[in-house]
């Protein structure tokens, strides 16, 4: 009995102890996610905001846009182009981050304590600096009159510029270069508990060098290539200043898309709307990230 | 055993660092394994052995010389040509395969079907008696386990040449005899030769055909352990192996007179001037004091170890000497200590030592 109400207290000062947390979680977290899902099934206000009536519209108009005039219904070709690009710039930023990642992660994890310490040291020096100015920094590089173009110009090996700055191509470089740390680190943290003489026991195994990487590399450290791969994904999906500055405003992603519904277009129940959309496919990437992580584990 | 060695080394160098930093882990090694032989490099840690077993496998170059497998030179051939396994001494078994998806691996690696890929993982199961065990994951196996899995894992490519390293080392000292009776039994059953490399004199005495002992890079003797153990060729060699005496003499008409003055009928072998005579401490007997042919000496120390007793004997001369008595039942002829008794030494038991 006494066991039983010291247990019940303990629970209750647990409550208290957690309640700051708790709060924080609901003022900062938990509230303004709410708001974004009362206002998706709103209609918009006249010029901004939401008037409070219920309506599906935003949710309908993701997908789907009514004809003016004969009220016909098609398919919302433009959101989904912009759906689709993202997830494509998305993916193909995390390929890149993976396959230039994976290299720099096997080189930093089997170099000396000492050198390893001040490589992974450079890897996280660009946390350090504005986002927005890493971004013009690579606009700097690549745009006509930048690094890039320069430097060819002056070797011989073009006559014009290419024009690389607005296009898909400048957000995805952009992408990779600000996002391929995340993959780096996660990655180095599993080829360092990678144990090489098992690299040993394959070749030794009859096993080629693609056999090796195939068939033991990849395997044992496939959680730090999932957890990098998420941690690259899901902001590049969700990315605003890259898009915007080196796609120049006519190569939308969905931030953008989000961000026009809110500002120019006056039209905070749609925002709202992609917004949870957006929400859902980074939920969904995190569930199978759980799931193929836990598989790995087989005590767990 | 007479036709085509199953490994041989032709004056292997391997060295490690450049210019005035530089190691010879191999100086000029040369070894001839048969097929079918249990051959063991027996060594202190840092003498080479394991650097030689590695060019064996292709984890390491050579830096001159040649390796030969049934007389075909691979000395370039990468690890993944050469019909040669190795049993890590740290077994590293995949941690992500079932111990049947990693006995399987080298089979599935060269290409053979499913069927014999199964069939062979079963016959290799049986054969280290793991067979209930197909489907757990190394981590969930204890130590032996796992050394029976790597052990699994490296025969069932049926390779030529089975490389050891040091592969009981970290097992405790009951397993460590079970493997070892269990090694043997494996070697005589499958026929592979075994390439052997220990630290550990008794394991190689026990389980050798044939021992190499190996120090700072160069192969000092190779020969069966009863050659190895009686007719040590030198100082290292005689220490190193088992519990030696050591004596210093000079070469006369007739044998070797010590600094005591007693001369001992050894057979000489060309050797000439001061020379090192070995004696294992079971050759010498202890005779009571003044009995003919002997060396006087006197007992300084006693040790009782139940099957035998450990007498620490000074001669005239200062030297020391160990004699090793095998205890008798109800025998008490224990000599105390301070007693003065006659060492006797056959000069068949004698062996004169190379520098």
């Amino acid at each position: 009995m006494r066991a039983k109400t010291h247990r019940r207290s303990k629970g209750l000062n647990g409550w208290l102890l957690s309640l700051p947390a708790l709060v924080l979680l609901l003022i900062a977290a938990s509230g303004p996610l709410l708001i974004v899902v009362i206002y998706s099934f709103l209609e918009p206000g006249d010029y901004s905001g939401v008037r409070w009536t219920f309506s599906t519209d935003a949710w309908f108009r993701i997908l789907f846009q009514r004809d003016i005039f004969d009220g016909t219904v098609s398919l919302a070709d433009a959101n989904l182009s912009i759906f689709w690009r993202s997830v494509k710039l998305s993916l193909a930023t995390t390929l890149i981050a993976f396959v230039l990642g994976l290299p720099t992660a096997w080189f930093i994890a089997t170099r000396t304590p000492a050198a390893r310490a001040v490589w992974l040291f450079l890897i996280t020096i660009p946390f350090w600096t504005n986002l927005l100015i890493r971004t013009f920094a690579i606009m700097e590089v690549i745009r006509n009159q930048g690094l890039m173009n320069t430097a060819l110009i002056n070797l011989g090996l073009i006559e014009t510029p290419i024009q690389v700055l607005y296009t898909d191509t400048a957000v995805l470089i952009g992408m990779a270069y600000v996002y391929l740390p995340l993959m780096v680190l996660p990655l180095f943290a599993a080829i360092d508990r990678f144990d090489f003489k098992l690299i040993e026991a394959g070749y030794d195994l009859y096993a080629s060098r693609m056999g090796v990487l195939r068939r033991v590399v990849l395997p044992i450290i496939r959680p730090g290539i999932v957890a990098g791969c998420i941690l690259v994904f899901v902001p590049s999906l969700g990315a605003y200043v890259t898009p915007r500055v080196l796609g120049g405003g006519k190569n939308m992603m969905i931030g953008n898309f989000i961000e026009l519904q809110f500002g120019q277009g006056q039209n905070w129940p749609l925002g709202s709307a992609l917004s949870m959309v957006l929400l859902i496919v980074v939920l969904a990437a995190l569930l199978i990230y759980t799931r193929v992580s836990s598989r790995d584990d087989p005590n767990g | 055993m007479t036709d085509t060695p199953a490994v041989e080394a032709r004056n292997t160098v391997k060295t490690y660092g450049v210019g005035a930093s530089a190691v010879n882990a191999l100086d000029d090694v040369s070894i001839t394994i048969a097929k079918g032989e249990f051959f063991t490099l027996l060594g202190p840690s840092g003498c080479g052995k394991t650097t030689l077993l590695r060019c064996i496998a292709g984890f390491e170059t050579p830096t001159s010389g040649a390796i030969l497998l049934s007389g075909r030179d691979i000395t370039a051939t990468p690890p993944n040509a050469r019909p040669v396994n190795t049993v890590f001494q740290s077994y590293a078994l995949f941690p992500h395969l079932t111990v049947a998806a990693n006995i399987a691996f080298g089979l599935q690696m060269l290409g053979k079907s499913r069927a014999e890929v199964a069939q062979t993982v079963e016959r290799v199961l049986a054969l280290v008696r793991l067979e209930s065990f197909a489907d757990r994951l190394p981590q969930q196996l204890s130590g032996g386990q796992q050394q029976r899995v790597a052990l699994a894992r490296a025969l069932a490519p049926a390779p030529q040449v089975l490389l050891l390293d040091e592969p009981l080392s970290a097992l405790d000292l009951k397993l460590r005899k079970e493997m070892q009776s269990e090694l043997k039994r494996l070697q005589t059953e499958t026929g592979i030769t075994f390439v052997f490399v220990t630290h550990d004199q008794e394991e190689a005495l026990t389980m050798s055909n044939r021992i190499g002992v190996m120090s700072a890079g160069r192969l000092l003797q190779v020969g069966t352990p009863r050659e190895i153990y009686d007719r040590p060729r030198n100082r290292f060699v005689a220490d190193f192996i088992g519990e030696t005496n050591f004596l210093v003499g000079t070469v006369v008409p007739g044998g070797v007179r010590l600094a005591t003055g007693d001369t001992l009928a050894v057979p000489l072998n060309g050797h000439s001037g001061e020379v090192t005579l070995t004696v294992r401490p079971e050759q010498i007997r202890i005779a009571a004091d003044g009995t003919g042919g002997t060396i006087p000496a006197r007992v300084t120390q006693t040790t009782y170890f139940g099957t035998d007793t450990h007498y620490h004997l000074q001669l005239g001369d200062g030297s020391a000497l160990v004699a090793r008595l095998q205890s008798r039942a109800g025998g008490d002829d224990a000599h105390a200590q301070g007693d003065a008794v006659g060492v006797q030494i056959d000069a068949g038991t004698l062996q004169v030592l190379g520098e």
